[in-house]
């Protein structure tokens, strides 16, 4: 801003200031005749009347310190291109408290940075960080505990889309992670759903598999699904394609048998996502939460 | 002058109220508009498309911004938890702004890119089935819902009227761009985008 507009706002400023001053001065009453003397209002109500007294001195003297007040406030703080005496800016103090607490918390992120991510398990001062962090950032998709709910991943159990080793965890944090189960609905039409689906059920054990299905299912996943699940189900951590053996159901709504939810995924696809949080975050607070997420699991 | 003059004018009085309240806005207010860092965009800013205009509609209608502000002060623990705080050039397209007064949930000036699509979906269906100890009301009928594009070109053309540099084309296209979408989609378009253009930490 210019320093005309400075100039307008310092002159309005102490128009004001002036114009409340002369205001006061000429609304006063100074001489206090007191008692019998006294004019009154000229409000009468049951015969009670008013007198018109002056204001008590100290409550005068108040309105006087408030000019003053507004004088000292109006050149101890910027306004315009006119810094004021203190040269405060909000920018310079949220960089003060930003410093001071560096100063104070950046040696302990630092030296937690440089550790490797799996020793943070042992590191107490590193679990309460990762903790508020994890609650703070983590806990809306994958809940309080890590505990994760239908389409986010449970993060407290061994069964891992991309690999649960420190660097892994840390490199879903650091950019984040795309999964992308496309439909096969039409490719496989509904009779070859039907019957991928019962091979898939059959893979993780489960009860009143369709054996006959399963079996035309199996020729069905040795053609498409195997790409991505692998042979025999295993599933692929470098594409973060799941493990269908391990009877671990991340699109499975709560009550819904696993063979409705399977079916489903085949029809629909599915697509997951998990957000980068490296530009949210930082480095240094990154690795600390894949230190907590990967004790999460290895506890 | 005595008090008793003014206290007995009316019309002297309602005069002075004028000019105090004048002086207020003169001083508080018009320098404002000759401020850069408060009427130039910044870097980056492009007026809302068809659909997050639409959800930001929706985002009043529903009445988000009574319990979320939009607005991260600067000081240390609001930057610490939400992000970058607010600069006003992010906020010159906006009319209203929303940054809001009262928190009853978090400030969502930075929520997009931070939850997946998915999540905004699952948390506005039912808040409860993502985040037990929510107290966020649900809005299925989002998800039922549809925009009626009709008057969306007439919003964007208005918004230019006071300075939105939307194009003819733009304007032209809005209906087709938006009608019949879900409106859930239409909301979560515009949580994605909020904060999105001033990143780090």
């Amino acid at each position: 801003m210019s320093s005309f507009w400075s100039a307008y706002i310092f002159i309005l400023t102490g128009i004001s200031i002036v114009g409340l001053a002369i205001l006061i001065t000429l609304t006063r009453r100074m001489k206090d005749p007191g008692g019998e003397g006294a004019s009154t209002t000229g409000h009468s109500f049951d015969g009670i009347e008013e007198f018109n007294n002056p204001l008590p001195k100290w409550w005068l003297n108040l309105f006087w310190i408030t000019i003053v007040f507004a004088v000292l406030y109006l050149i101890a703080y910027p306004v315009g291109n006119w810094d004021g005496v203190l040269n405060w800016t909000s920018q310079k103090e949220l960089t003060d408290a930003q410093i001071a607490h560096d100063r104070r918390y950046g040696e302990i992120y630092e030296r937690l940075a440089s550790m490797p991510v799996e020793d943070l398990s042992d590191n107490p001062q590193a679990m309460r960080i990762g903790q508020r962090l994890f609650e703070d950032n983590c806990a809306l998709c994958h809940g309080q505990a890590g505990q994760g709910s239908y389409g986010f991943p449970n993060l407290t159990d061994n069964d891992w889309l991309y690999g649960g080793s420190g660097e892994t965890i840390k490199a879903s944090l650091v950019n984040g992670r795309r999964g992308q189960m496309p439909a096969w609905g039409d490719a496989l039409g509904a009779q070859g759903v039907r019957a991928v689906t019962e091979y898939v059920m059959q893979l993780s054990n489960q009860d009143n598999v369709n054996a006959s299905l399963a079996r035309q299912g199996e020729a069905l996943y040795n053609a498409s699904c195997v790409a991505c699940h692998a042979e025999n189900g295993t599933g692929n951590q470098g594409l973060g394609a799941p493990n269908l053996t391990d009877n671990v159901w991340l699109y499975r709504i709560p009550g819904e048998s696993i063979r409705d939810s399977v079916q489903y995924t085949l029809n629909n696809g599915r697509a997951g996502n998990m957000p980068a949080w490296q530009n949210i975050l930082g480095e240094e607070r990154v690795h600390i939460l894949a230190g907590y997420v990967y004790n999460m699991s290895n506890q | 002058m005595q008090h008793e003059t003014v206290e007995k004018n009316v019309g002297l009085m309602v005069a002075l109220v004028l000019v105090a309240i004048s002086f207020g806005g003169l001083v508080e207010i018009v320098p404002l508009f000759a401020q850069d860092e408060v009427t130039e965009p910044i870097e980056g800013l492009e007026p809302h498309n068809a659909l997050v205009l639409e959800g930001r509609d929706i985002y009043i209608r529903e009445g988000c911004h009574v319990c979320h502000t939009q607005m991260v002060r600067p000081l240390r623990a609001e930057v610490e938890r939400y992000g970058p705080y607010s600069q006003a050039g992010e906020d010159v397209y906006e009319h209203p702004f929303l940054w809001g007064s009262k928190r009853t949930g978090p400030d969502l000036a930075r929520v997009g890119q931070r939850y997946s699509d998915e999540w905004q979906k699952a948390h506005l269906y039912n808040p409860r089935s993502v985040v037990p100890e929510s107290n966020m009301p649900a809005f299925p009928w989002l998800f039922e819902w549809t925009v009626d594009g009709s008057k969306t070109g007439a919003k964007m053309a208005a918004l230019r009227r006071v300075g939105v540099p939307y194009t003819d084309e733009q304007i032209a296209n809005a209906e087709s761009e938006v009608d019949g979408v879900a409106e859930i989609d239409a909301l979560v378009a515009y949580l994605q985008q909020l904060g999105t253009l001033v990143t780090g930490r």
